[in-house]
Formats: C-alpha cells, structure tokens, sequence
C-alpha cells in the first residue's frame, strides 16, 4: 500500500465549505475536533473532547430527530474502531441523513501516534459495507477527494467514508469545550430554543 | 410474585414514555422489558434501535436531545457498566438522560455471574451522577417512569429507574 497523501485539513475545509443550515456536524475526539475548529467555529457543530465512541451513535440519534437536515460525523480511526458494534446499530436503521467520514491516519494521534489496527490493514469501510450501509467508500488519493466530499454532503445514506490522511502532527486549533454551551448554541441554532 | 398482583406495569411504562413526549427507545433487551419493546415496535411515532452494547443509547440520546427529540434507554443491570464512561455525555453537556433498568443479581438470582454488576450497579449510576429511583411495587412504576421523565426533560439531569427483581420476579432457568 502507497503512503497516503491527503492532507486533513484541507480535506475538512473541503467537507464543511459552503454549509447551509441544513448540514449539522458531530466531531470525535482528539484531531477531527481540532480539524473542524480550523475550518471555522459554527453553532451547527457539536464538538467532542470525550465520550469516545459515541460520535457515531450521537449522529443516529441527531439524524432521526432532524430527518430534514444532513448529518455529518468527523470520527477518527481510533474513535471508530471503538464504536465497531455502531456499523451494525446504524445499518439496521438505515438513515438516509447520516453520512459519517472517518479521518483515518492508522495512528492514535493524541497519544504518542501509537499505530492502530487499520495500519495493520483492517478495513473500516468493508466492514460498514458488510454490514449493510448504503454507500460506503475509501479516498486514498487526492483526486478521490471530490467523490468523497460529494458523497459525505449529498448521497442518499448511510453513508461510510474513510479518507486515508497523512500521520500528521498539527497545530492544536482548540473551540469551545463547555460541553453545556456547545449544546445549549446547537439547539439555539437548530431549534431556536436551548 | 403471585398470578393475582401480575401487573400491567410494563404498559403503565409505555403510557408514561408516550405521556413525556418519548420518541426514540434505544434498548438491549431483557426480558424484563420483553413487553414494553413490543408495545413500542408497535407505534409509529417512536423509532425502536436495537443496539449492540448500551452506551450507544447513551450517545444515541443525546444526539437526540440536540436534535430536540426525547428518548429512553431500556437496559438491564449487567449493561450499566457497559455505559459509565459514555455517562459523562450527559454529565458534562448538561441534557436530560432517561435510563429504565431492570435489576439482575439480587432478590431470587438463580445465576451468580448477575451478581457483581447488579448488586453495584446503583453505585455505578450514582458515581456518575445518575439519580436513581428504585421500585418495587407495580403500583409504583407507571408514576415512578412519569415523574422520572419529568424530572430529567424538565430539570435537565440524568436519572435511571430501578426495576427491581421483587418486582419482575427471578428468571426461572426452566425448560418449558
């Protein structure tokens, strides 16, 4: 397997470029959270700093409530890999409105980028296309990337999108970690009541 | 438990989700709640997930509450510890949080590998600031489940309700 290329920043810039109202955003922990602050601060995104594994479940939850808006979650690998049983949960419910995109480095990146077992070749996409997602895919270059970005924002869901990324050591871009005010502002936003 | 006071506590329960507004029930199943689950596969204005571990309807009710939807997990006892740490969700972010746990592992417990988690399992809750309403009369549990409801919805804290096994009766471990 080649080295990846894709850089994450730009990559999440792209997802998020041109949001509407209708596109709500759940981060994971660790990088993706940081990587979506240094696209820009929104209401519309509910940033975690912890519950590790629960972003994915947190975007189903969201998705049936706003069956009319577009969910988008950020996850790490290692986030992912330890909400595994969600691939299941999500594909039995069949949201057309979730997409989740997967940041995948194969490394734990806030730890001391100890490797995780996508670097030792498990395949996150395959495993959400075995289990029945509707649309499921891995970017490995950066001409994938539109195709990506395309399908995070408009296919019919669920939608299953890994980005293989560089191992990068980033810049720390920190938003809000008030978890009461980063939901009281979504809500506000969302539904004009905290 | 005696035939004459085999309650219809599982539909009191379905009454007072519905009473509260309740529209996305997330649940391992037990059998406890074997009942209640099919009251509410039934009814179109509730979205029923079946998960594979509980703290997914930790996060799964949370995204909810952002979304401003209202939701119960149904759990038994054994899968409170699957959920401490997803616990901090509500915990930190302030939302409401409904649990309904039916208890394993204390009056009448056949299978003794129930006991460690049953016999912690208020602690647990309560360690994560869970508050915990126990009950162990059917006449108890359709206005404990009301006022549960009220109590985290309105006031914004999570709670859990106790189903004890007094309640629910022993699991028989006998072939039919």
């Amino acid at each position: 397997m080649t080295a990846p290329t894709i850089h994450r920043r730009p990559l999440v810039a792209k997802l998020l470029e041109g949001r509407d109202d209708r596109l709500l955003v759940i981060t994971g922990l660790g990088t993706p959270t940081y990587d979506a602050a240094a696209a820009g601060d929104d209401p519309r995104t509910f940033f975690l700093w912890g519950a590790m594994g629960g972003a994915t479940m947190m975007g189903l939850g969201l998705a049936l409530a706003q069956p009319d808006k577009r969910v988008l979650v950020l996850a790490g690998d290692g986030e992912m890999l330890m909400a595994v049983g969600s691939l299941a949960t999500v594909a039995m419910k069949r949201p057309a409105n979730l997409a989740v995109v997967v940041l995948d480095n194969e490394h734990f990146g806030e730890t001391g980028m100890q490797p995780t077992p996508t670097h030792a070749g498990v395949d996150l996409a395959g495993m959400a296309a075995a289990a029945g997602w509707a649309r499921t895919m891995t970017a490995r270059v950066d001409s994938d990337i539109p195709a990506l970005v395309d399908a995070a924002r408009n296919a019919p869901g669920p939608v299953f999108a890994v980005a293989k990324i560089m191992a990068e050591k980033l810049p720390f871009v920190l938003p809000p970690k008030d978890g009461a005010y980063l939901k009281d502002r979504f809500r506000q936003a969302v539904l004009g009541h905290v | 438990m005696t035939e004459a006071a085999a309650p219809n506590w599982p539909d009191d329960i379905y009454r007072a989700l519905k009473g509260a507004g309740v529209r996305q029930v997330a649940h391992v199943p037990d059998a406890g709640h074997a009942r209640l689950i099919k009251s509410c596969d039934a009814d179109n204005d509730m979205q029923v997930v079946t998960l594979t571990t509980e703290e997914e309807g930790v996060a799964m009710l949370c995204g909810a509450h952002l979304g401003g939807e209202r939701g119960v997990l149904l759990v038994q006892s054994s899968g409170v510890g699957n959920c401490i740490n997803m616990l901090s969700l509500p915990q930190t972010c302030r939302m409401p949080f409904l649990m309904v746990v039916t208890m394993r592992g204390e009056y009448g417990e056949f299978n003794p590998w129930q006991n460690a988690m049953g016999l912690a399992t208020e602690a647990v809750l309560e360690a994560m600031h869970v508050t915990c309403y126990r009950c162990d009369r059917p006449e108890d549990v359709g206005p404990t489940v009301a006022n549960a409801a009220r109590y985290t919805f309105e006031g914004g804290r999570p709670v859990a309700v106790l189903l004890s096994q007094r309640l629910i009766g022993a699991k028989a471990f006998v072939n039919e």
